[in-house]
């Protein structure tokens, strides 16, 4: 499994997302630098990690999402490939409209940080078959621009495709329908504001968030 | 030439900004102040014969997010 980590100036959970990855496949994912133009020859995964790509100019993610390695990203997701978006990853995904909506500042104003109960709603997508439907599963969120929006029809047809692929279990950042993790049509492209590499250890709390990377990378238990 | 860009938040998308100051004004005494939307004044120095296609073009592009705000260009 030849996995990609997307580093952008200012992106700062990376070398997390790297780490979690690394568990999981054996081997270190190819650190890929937001101004190349292509990615490592038969990668089969990418992550976008979190932190603060640009500095969040314009809008969070709004930057990112035009440099040049996001052609190379939306090319692979085109072609099949799993791409993980996890905070400013997801805002990047959104802005890049591989996947649908926006996350804007959230509801209260104030800079989210603390362990959060999801619900899963689809345990069928490729990054989210260690789970049970209807479980409710304990990850992190750090974030200022998690709340989801999109209109009422495009709410609508995600819900309907079974296209939410987490939601929160008690009020966060004013999401729309509580809307925490987003799948594009294929299913092979995930957006999420919860930080899955910021539990996979025991000591981080709790481990819910490494059984979506076994999932993703093809190693259940 | 300068050319000037207002993105603002669709009517009807929450806008805590503008809530967040709505109630600072209420805060300072300010009575009569119905509702408050905050957006965005770019202002771009373009080549005098840029046309309207690529001003708007730089706008859905990238100056706005359409899924959530509009945008409104003036030229001089």
């Amino acid at each position: 499994m030849k996995t990609a980590v997307i580093v952008f100036p200012g992106s700062n959970c990376d070398r997390d997302m790297a780490v979690a990855l690394e568990q999981v496949t054996g081997r270190a994912p190819a650190m890929v630098w937001h101004r190349e133009t292509e990615l490592p020859d038969g990668t089969d995964f990418i992550a976008l990690p979190g932190g603060f790509s640009y500095g969040d100019y314009l809008r969070s993610g709004a930057m990112a999402a035009r440099s040049p390695i996001l052609r190379a990203v939306a090319d692979a997701a085109g072609r099949g490939v799993p791409v993980l978006g996890v905070c400013n990853g997801f805002q990047v995904l959104t802005e890049a409209q591989l996947l649908p909506g926006a996350l804007m500042r959230n509801a209260g104003l104030n800079f989210v940080c603390r362990t959060v109960p999801l619900k899963v709603e689809n345990s069928q997508s490729l990054f989210t078959a260690s789970y049970k439907a209807g479980e409710e599963i304990n990850i992190p969120v750090a974030h200022h621009d998690g709340n989801y929006f999109a209109d009422t029809a495009t709410l609508d047809r995600i819900e309907g495709e079974g296209r939410v692929a987490f939601r929160y279990a008690d009020s966060v950042n004013g999401s729309a329908r509580a809307i925490a993790g987003v799948l594009n049509d294929a299913g092979n492209v995930l957006g999420m504001m919860p930080h899955p590499e910021r539990a996979i250890d025991r000591a981080h709390g709790g481990t819910d968030g490494l059984r979506l990377f076994e999932a993703a990378l093809g190693v259940l238990a | 030439m300068k050319v000037n860009v207002y993105v603002t938040l669709k009517p009807g998308v929450l806008d805590p900004q503008g809530k967040a100051i709505h109630h600072a004004l209420e805060g300072l005494g300010f009575g009569g102040v119905a509702d408050v939307r905050a957006g965005r004044f770019i202002e771009l120095d373009v080549a005098d014969g840029t046309s309207d296609a690529d001003l708007d073009a730089m706008c859905a592009k990238l100056l706005a997010n359409t899924v959530i705000e509009n945008y409104r260009i003036e030229r001089p």
